[in-house]
């Protein structure tokens, strides 16, 4: 663990370069190789006559655009819930989002015309976000507070729920299984960059508030009590937190799809190495998960050429092997 | 008030060295816990008394060194033999929710049952007695996570007395507790040792209600230990200052003769209006 | 209190009230589930009546309705049966010993790999070899998995919380091969592979109940012997050892109980995993924590969860036979809503 103030601004400085490098990568790799020259100048001065600035601008500046976003949105997202639910295994999933926005896009395709990812995002954010209320009215107790134990179940059970409705309708519609099973295993290719603009705001405003609560985050850790002691009000943060969950979440899930594993492991690799302070946890999360999914999207158009392998599948298998590492050197 | 160490000690450590992943936290302690007294282990905090009590109880396996129960190496004993003997309470225990008191208590009789031979009887009047020395009887049939502290230890400590182990260790049974409490839990633990031959060994904190109820002082340092004794012998200011850097006079209890300390305040630390007088620990003369 | 303390006969240390309340319950959940059966039997996409079925049982000779009552409904609802009961009690093993209420089969690996294996043997050998071996093949998978799981998280003995981290690990990995291979592989394999994953008992067959019943046969009785050591474990693992539990190894044995449970009924049912997450919930909320009552209630609980969901998947949808497992979660998870609604819990 990176345990002294330099080391920890060196670490996110590397995080940082690692993003970019990602970024680039992203940009200039695949089927057609792209030259840093072409894609500077595809930047500055746009020609769409040119084969080459057409596929930057339609195909790998979104994608890249998108990955970097929705690895650091479910990074952060997944870090907050396990916080907030003081659980380790605890993901934006357990809210629903996922599943609620599958079971949204699923209907999408099947019941009504809407095909792409571009004409579903929609229904998707719509779906988390129903999915997500549905939970956090269901867990509240008695009084209105948030009882950990009680958003997880709830969230599972309504998690299951979704998903068992929608494999229904999958299997009964094999067609739009066809369809969705891309966007079922998580996916960021396809997409254009004005797909992102009007969930921009939604990203911004859930990471100003996120960046407001982060001591309130860390006081959380510390139990109800102590969030009591000092001068803050449990309830109302947890609801803000959760709502900076279902924001991030909700939007990224609606833009790539199914991508569980970033929110669930990147935490805990940002843990390990960056402690638990949510101060440098969450700048922590952001870069790692943007520079997994981007490595991992780069990664995913070579494993089985010419076919992209969803990006899903590919954060998995690259993630797995260092989370088991981090597992294993925490002293339990 | 320190009775006759005739017997021979069952509980010995010999040279243990202990620790966790990478800390090594004892040192070469040698220990033989005394027959039916009362040990107190004493220490600041990161000295090794509970890596210590640890140890002893086999919870922790020592890299050198070894335990001996009756003479024998504790950790190649049957576990469930060694439980019959030497019960042991943890620090902070918690129990999960909804558990009553009697089932918390009914849990010490664990090591005597056998899925094939149990002894109902004995085990309701252990229960029954345990419950009944505590004094959780009153509340059997509550749920432990609903009580109040003091309550909620007595429950624990009755879950250790159902065990009908000669040997108990205990890991701060006082800590979080209300002076009051702490003194009455004292008050049974004692009367456990003189009056019904038990053999304890506890981590403490309070140092003024360990040099009250002990029999016998352990003071430990950096994972070893400095002294050990009666308290008139070894509760004294220089060993205060030596094990825990502290400055305090040591008087005596003018009714029970045993020693009380006084921190004393360094300058500026002082009640600034009134002269220096010594603050006694209100804690001692509640 | 009363002169309860000498009526202590349960090697369980508590009075009378929640035995009875336990034994009430056990009653009339093997009540409902006898009936349940019966009904079952009785229903389905070819008419029959109660007495024409309980001709046919009595009277197993080859008329029509004998054969579809003893050929094609008993087997898949005995198998039903088992496999709810089966995935309950592993479920309500892990999540006593993990002590984390969101455990279950899936987090050490067993469905990720049972359905890993499964479908790897869809996606390569889909047509060339028989259907019959894809039991053995997620079998394989599951205990692969689990050892897998185990091997990594070994440092000197097993936490808890160490095998949990590296089971969602590992399950993630794993379910995202699983996820290339439905990708890659044509559709029908696809398809197949799906409905398998939901978890279904369709053309479930004797074979099956036999394969799956020596498993429950040995490991519920054999974590049954080990109730007490879990209840002591539940107070901490250092009050456990002080009580003379061999930690370690008690909780081997229950593992070891869990993963071939689930294995097994994962193996024969697809991801029913759901099962294992809410029976032993719903069990603790109406006998309680102690172990030994806790298992036959989930198990209970469990089996008519499947079977009711299996039932829902034959008939709900004439003449379409949809997999158990949407109706798992589709009746599960609403009920279990309502029970998380009715006894607000308490914790913080």
């Amino acid at each position: 663990m990176l345990n002294h103030r330099v080391s920890r601004v060196a670490g996110l400085l590397l995080g940082l370069a690692l993003v970019a490098a990602a970024f680039v990568a992203s940009v200039m790799l695949g089927t057609t190789e792209i030259a840093p020259p072409t894609f500077a100048q595809a930047l500055m001065h746009y020609d769409p006559s040119r084969v080459a600035h057409i596929i930057i601008h339609t195909e790998r500046l979104p994608r890249a655009v998108i990955a970097a976003l929705v690895g650091a949105s479910l990074a952060i997202a997944g870090a907050l819930m396990q916080t907030m639910t003081r659980n380790p295994l605890a993901s934006p999933g357990i809210l629903g989002i996922n599943a609620g926005a599958m079971f949204f896009v699923v209907i999408a395709v099947s019941l009504l015309p809407l095909h792409t990812p571009a004409e579903y995002v929609w229904a998707a954010l719509l779906g988390a976000l129903v999915a997500a209320c549905l939970v956090v009215v269901l867990s509240r107790g008695r009084q209105g507070e948030l009882s950990p134990l009680r958003v997880v179940l709830a969230g599972v059970a309504i998690t299951a729920m979704f998903v068992s409705f929608s494999q229904g309708l999958l299997i009964i519609d094999r067609q739009s299984f066809e369809s969705v099973l891309y966007w079922l295993a998580g996916s960021v290719s396809g997409r254009e960059l004005s797909l992102v603009v009007p969930l921009l705001p939604l990203f911004g405003g859930a990471l100003l508030l996120c960046a407001l609560l982060v001591r309130h985050a860390n006081a959380l850790m510390l139990g109800d009590d102590m969030v009591k002691g000092l001068g803050m009000r449990a309830g109302t943060i947890k609801l803000l937190l959760g709502l900076v969950v279902i924001l991030l979440a909700g939007s990224s899930v609606a833009l790539a799809g199914m991508i569980g594993f970033v929110g669930l492991i990147v935490p805990h690799m940002a843990r390990g190495l960056f402690g638990v302070d949510h101060r440098w946890l969450l700048p922590a999360c952001a870069l790692l998960g943007a520079s997994l999914l981007l490595l991992a999207d780069v990664a995913s158009r070579f494993l089985m050429p010419p076919q992209d392998v969803p990006v899903g599948v590919m954060t998995a298998l690259i993630g797995t092997p260092f989370f088991i590492y981090l597992a294993r050197s925490k002293q339990a | 008030m320190p009775s006759t160490p005739a017997k021979t000690p069952r509980l010995t450590g010999e040279a243990l060295h202990a620790g966790y992943e990478s800390r090594r936290v004892l040192d070469g302690v040698d220990l033989a816990v005394a027959e039916g007294q009362l040990t107190v282990l004493l220490g600041p905090n990161g000295s090794g008394k509970s890596t210590l009590l640890k140890t002893l109880a086999r919870t922790l396996t020592p890299s050198a060194g070894r335990v001996c129960l009756d003479g024998q190496d504790i950790h190649r004993r049957n576990t469930r033999e060694v439980a019959q003997r030497l019960g042991i309470l943890p620090q902070g225990p918690s129990a999960p929710e909804g558990l009553t008191v009697r089932q918390l208590v009914g849990m010490g009789r664990f090591p005597h049952r056998r899925l094939w031979r149990q002894d109902a009887e004995r085990d309701a009047r252990a229960i029954h007695a345990a419950m009944a020395y505590t004094d959780v009887a009153a509340f059997a049939e509550r749920s432990v996570d609903a009580l109040s502290g003091g309550q909620r230890q007595r429950c624990w400590i009755a879950m250790v007395l159902a065990q009908e182990t000669d040997l108990i260790l205990l890991d701060e049974p006082t800590t979080f507790l209300d002076l009051k409490v702490q003194v009455d839990l004292l008050e049974l633990l004692s009367r456990l040792a003189h009056e019904h031959g038990r053999t304890l060994l506890l981590v403490l904190h309070d140092l003024n209600l360990a040099a009250a109820y002990a029999d016998r002082l352990v003071m430990m340092r950096d994972g070893r230990i400095v002294t050990s004794g009666t308290p008139r012998d070894v509760f004294t200011a220089t060993h205060l200052k030596g094990v825990f850097d502290l400055d305090a006079r040591v008087l005596e209890d003018p009714e029970t003769g045993s020693p009380i300390c006084v921190p004393t305040p360094r300058r500026g630390a002082r009640p600034s209006a009134r002269p220096a007088s010594p603050t006694v620990d209100r804690r001692c003369i509640s | 209190m009363t002169h309860s303390a000498s009526l202590n006969q349960t090697g369980e240390g508590t009075t009378d009230a929640p035995r009875a309340r336990y034994l009430r319950i056990a009653t009339l959940l093997g009540l409902l589930l006898l009936t349940s059966m019966g009904l079952s039997l009785a229903l389905g996409s070819f008419p029959t009546s109660f007495v024409e079925v309980g001709h046919a049982l009595v009277t197993p000779q080859d008329s029509d309705i004998a054969f579809i009552v003893w050929e094609l409904r008993l087997p898949r609802i005995v198998l039903a049966v088992l496999v709810g009961a089966a995935l309950a009690v592993a479920g309500a093993i892990l999540q006593a010993i993990v002590r984390n209420p969101l455990a279950s089969p899936d987090v050490i690996g067993i469905t990720s790999g049972a359905a890993l294996a499964a479908v790897a043997f869809l996606a390569l050998f889909g047509t060339a070899l028989s259907i019959h071996w894809l039991p053995a093949s997620a079998l394989t998978g599951a205990l692969l998995a689990a050892l897998l799981v185990f091997l990594l998280a070994w440092q000197r003995g097993i936490s808890p919380s160490r095998m949990v981290l590296v089971g969602i690990g590992l399950s993630a990995a794993m379910g995202a091969v699983t996820t290339l291979l439905i990708v890659i592989s044509d559709d029908a394999a696809a398809m197949y592979a799906y409905v398998w994953l939901t978890g279904s008992l369709y053309a479930a067959q004797w074979q099956d109940v036999l394969g799956l019943l020596p498993w429950l046969l040995v490991a519920v009785p054999l974590c049954l012997t080990r109730a007490r050591h879990m209840d002591a474990m539940a107070l901490g693992d250092q009050v456990a050892q002080g009580l003379g539990v061999h930690v370690l190894h008690s909780r081997l044995v229950l593992m070891a109980c869990s993963v071939s449970l689930a294995g097994a009924a994962v193996a024969f049912a697809g991801g029913l995993s759901f099962v294992g997450l809410i029976a032993p919930h719903i069990a603790a909320r109406l006998v309680g924590r102690g172990f030994a009552r806790l298992v036959p209630t989930a198990a209970l609980i469990g089996a008519l969860i499947v079977l009711y969901a299996d039932l829902l998947g034959r008939v709900a949808f004439l003449p379409k036979d949809l997999p158990a497992g949407i109706f798992v979660s589709g009746v599960g998870a609403p009920f279990f809503v309502y029970l998380l609604h009715r006894t607000r819990y308490r914790s913080g």
